[in-house]
């Protein structure tokens, strides 16, 4: 039981957040845009339970709104980055001597530089926006996945069960699809949650520096932003949203931990 | 000069050694045997200190020399430990700092106990490696452990153990991870220290060894010692039902291939050899007898597969070309099994892959079923694959590891064409073959024990319905008794379907219970080939004779006998490294 519990704490805190990506209205009936000067920069207190910003929107309607966005831009990231690796892994490590070569050494540039410097990059070259973020963070963390498949694939592939599935006489394409991929992508996808808390913070960091989500929907990374400019007045602009993140990411590492050990365990 | 009295062993609740008494005296060697987790290792490291931090070691007496080892501290433990009793350890390749050579190994010892001054340590280290029987000492000394062969790394262990002169030696299966022919020379040097004086304690599992070396015997089980006396008495006339089973275990072919030398020797204890001897006579001969005429039965059966003058050469890490086959010739006809021995390295292994066309030889060509097999395209071989399948030494890594048994087998079924209801059907008819009930169907492979993964294997490569079984070690990693199961199953699949198999071993008893014919490969090549008879009672070859002779040999157990010792001696390699050694004895 005691190795359980880590696993059922970080279930439970993604629920709220779960919950709030899926049906944020469930949470909170305010509008997460709607302006009320006369009530700006409140402080946390029972009407507001997180107190209000510099144009007096609900601070909690907007986290709890803000959660849609920022959980996808990680997970839209995540899966991209995800798929786009997993493939160009798998095509360095059974595609020959050329195609391994080239992917790897354009991975090798790729890593050699800050993932959040990529992201700059690319977002420097398509514009800012959500779509472009969500590419931008993908290309940054690809890479990474795609050396975990290649070096995978390169383990399955010279495994017994290949070489026993190759002896029975399967074509080369079935002893891909049904046996060095499903094999090859089972740590990419514990890796993948892992992922997905850095992913998150790319986003949040690139929605900081006003490359994301455009004002004045919420987003967590750019409510940070917002909020830096009342930091000395108001602590809760930046703490809440800023929070919102840090339990998020920790939730979801812890999880994917779990499920790494569970899968060194043994495979399902 | 080591005595032990109610040893016991706990890690927090559960005790591992229980009440384990026992002496050892200068020029004696007590052996313990056991299963895997009878506690026996525990029981050597508690007598160094060494059980680990969190086992708690209790014991009524522990003393060596009369000092007193209970509630020894960390520190003065040192003093003992190398100095006084020294310990060698099964695997030399990671007992051995792999960024050292084995020369600073052994000064290293000679320093830390303060043996000789410092500017005599180089010669010390040179004539230690010459007594443990390492030739070009000068040499070796420089080279690191993975330069090393698996003999002489294990006798620089035994070196660099026995540099700080410690008169008791604990060694803990010395020889388990090696060939048989370097077991025998290690077995050798052990009985050598022995006799100048040392005393032994030798863990083993392997009641083989046990006999060739060992005076007395302490058999374990549980964490207790269930019996102890003479290894004569133990292995003669075993009382207990524990020590009856592990004997019965034993494999008794090697018995037979032993007469050639056994012929050689007379008997030393006269009541149990000459009556095992005698008995074995008459019935080794009809046994042998019979093999010719059962080889000849196959003369007129179509080649199943043929390999003709193959030769393969892989890169070595220092950038040579090595051959791994070198014009390797073997054939095998439908219904028969050709047995393929040699020792690790001899290039046993890249036959059976070539022959399972998984790689191309670089010169020579195969042909299955008379056709050819080498040298054509995959496209065209895939198609063939089916007709000529594998079994591995380890079942477990041949599977996917997310497949279920069913899905196994109805993979390797489904290509000789069963679908839909007819393939569950085919999946449990090829399981009841190989013996397994239908209630694994849903369960994964490493679900079951080692000997079921094994028939799994079997049922896979029968699946689709091979003229030729390629087993290449599949029962080298199975216990005693469900390795005898397995090699039934193979014997009555072989009867019941005459498919040809090729059947590779290291075990030599194996061998001689499966073959119709046997190849022994040495180095690359085939040294040896024929009838399984023949060249297991008349080799022809020096090396075929060496291998036999180097089995250690368990019924016919004589101990200390000089001219058994001499006979094997001079049937291994005369540029052994124990020539040194034995010159420097005699």
């Amino acid at each position: 039981m005691r190795r359980y519990w880590p696993l059922l704490v970080s279930c439970l805190v993604l629920v709220p957040f779960g919950v709030a990506a899926a049906v944020p209205e469930l949470l909170s009936d305010a509008s997460p845009i709607a302006i009320d000067p006369v009530n700006a920069l409140l402080p946390p207190g029972t009407r507001h339970w997180f107190g209000t910003d510099q144009l007096g929107r609900d601070l909690f309607t907007r986290v709890v709104h803000g959660a849609r966005p920022s959980l996808l831009i990680g997970a839209g990231a995540t899966a991209a980055a995800v798929v786009a690796g997993g493939l160009l892994g798998l095509a360095a490590a059974l595609g020959g001597r050329a195609a391994d070569q080239v992917v790897m050494r354009v991975a090798d540039v790729l890593m050699s530089l800050p993932q959040l410097l990529v992201a700059l990059v690319v977002i420097a070259v398509l514009g800012a926006g959500t779509t472009n973020l969500v590419l931008a963070i993908a290309i940054a963390f690809t890479p990474g996945y795609a050396r975990v498949v290649r070096a995978e694939a390169l383990v399955v592939r010279g495994s017994g069960y290949v070489e026993s599935a190759k002896g029975l006489g399967l074509r080369r394409s079935v002893l891909i699809v049904r046996h060095i991929l499903p094999n090859a992508v089972g740590p990419l996808l514990v890796l993948a949650t892992v992922g997905f808390g850095t992913a998150l913070i790319a986003g949040s960091g690139l929605g900081f520096l006003g490359f994301g989500t455009q004002p004045p929907a919420p987003e967590w990374g750019a409510m940070l932003a917002e909020g830096r400019d009342f930091l000395e007045t108001a602590w809760w602009l930046g703490v809440f949203p800023g929070a919102a993140i840090t339990v998020t990411v920790i939730a979801v590492n812890v999880l994917g931990r779990a499920a790494r050990g569970r899968f060194a365990g043994g495979k399902p | 000069m080591i005595e032990v009295e109610g040893l016991t062993v706990a890690f927090g609740r559960v005790q591992v050694v229980r009440d384990v008494s026992f002496t050892v005296a200068p020029g004696e060697c007590l052996a313990v045997v056991g299963e895997s987790g009878s506690g026996k290792s525990v029981t050597a490291r508690a007598l160094v200190g060494l059980a680990g931090p969190r086992a708690h070691v209790t014991a009524r007496r522990l003393a060596f020399d009369g000092q007193d080892l209970t509630g020894l501290a960390e520190r003065d433990w040192r003093a003992v430990r190398g100095r006084r009793i020294g310990l060698i350890l099964q695997d030399a390749l990671t007992s051995l700092d792999p960024l050292r050579t084995v020369g600073a190994e052994i000064a290293e010892s000679l320093r830390t106990h303060r043996v000789v001054p410092r500017a005599e340590t180089g010669a010390r280290v040179r004539s230690l490696l010459t007594d443990v029987g390492v030739p070009e000492p000068e040499r070796r000394a420089r080279q690191h452990p993975h330069e090393l062969s698996g003999g002489l790394r294990q006798r620089a262990l035994i070196a660099s153990v026995l540099a700080a002169g410690p008169r008791l030696l604990v060694a803990d299966e010395p020889t388990t991870a090696l060939d048989v022919t370097v077991q025998a020379q290690i077995l050798e040097l052990l009985g050598a220290l022995k006799e100048r004086g040392a005393g032994l304690l030798l863990i083993s599992h392997d009641l083989a060894v046990v006999a060739r070396l060992a005076d007395r015997v302490a058999v374990m089980k549980e964490g207790a010692v269930v019996e102890q006396d003479t290894t004569a008495q133990v292995l003669s006339n075993p009382q207990h039902a524990y020590t009856k089973s592990l004997i019965a275990a034993v494999p008794m072919e090697p018995v037979a291939i032993r007469v050639s030398v056994q012929a050689t020797e007379s008997p030393a204890t006269e009541s149990s050899a000459t009556e095992s001897s005698a008995a074995e006579g008459p019935a080794t001969a009809s046994l042998f007898a019979g093999s010719p005429s059962a080889a000849s039965l196959f003369v007129g059966s179509p080649f199943a597969l043929q390999a003709e003058n193959v030769s393969k050469r892989f890169r070595a890490p220092d950038g040579s070309l090595r051959h791994a086959v070198d014009g390797v010739s073997f054939h095998v006809r439908m219904g028969e099994t050709l047995g393929i021995v040699g020792e690790s390295g001899s290039g046993k292994t890249t036959a059976a892959r070539i022959a399972l066309g998984l790689i191309e030889p670089d010169q020579g060509r195969v042909l299955l079923s008379g056709r050819p097999w080498s040298g054509i395209p995959e496209r065209d071989r895939r198609a063939r694959r089916r007709t000529i399948q594998a079994v591995h030494q380890d079942p477990l890594s041949s599977f996917d590891p997310r497949y279920t048994v069913e899905r196994v087998v109805a993979e390797a079924a489904a290509l000789s064409g069963v679908r839909g209801r007819d393939r569950t059907r085919r999946v449990t008819e090829l399981l009841d073959q190989v013996g397994l009930p239908a209630t694994v169907l849903r369960r994964h492979p490493r679900e079951l024990s080692g000997g079921q993964r094994q028939r799994v294997a079997i049922a896979r490569a029968l699946a689709p319905g091979p003229d030729v079984l390629v087993c290449d070690e599949p029962v080298s990693a199975l216990d005693v008794s469900i390795q005898a199961q397995i090699l039934d199953l193979l014997a009555a699949l072989r009867r019941d379907l005459n498919v040809a198999m090729i059947f590779i071993s290291h075990d030599l008893g194996v061998i001689r219970q499966v073959s119709d014919r046997v190849a022994v490969m040495k180095d690359a090549r085939v040294v040896e080939t024929g009838p399984v008879g023949e060249v297991f009672t008349a080799p022809a070859e020096p090396y075929t004779k060496a291998l036999l002779a180097a089995v250690p040999s368990f019924p016919g157990y004589t101990p200390g006998h000089p001219e058994k010792r001499s006979a094997t001696r001079a049937a291994l390699d005369s540029a052994s490294p124990s020539a040194a050694l034995r010159s420097g004895r005699s």
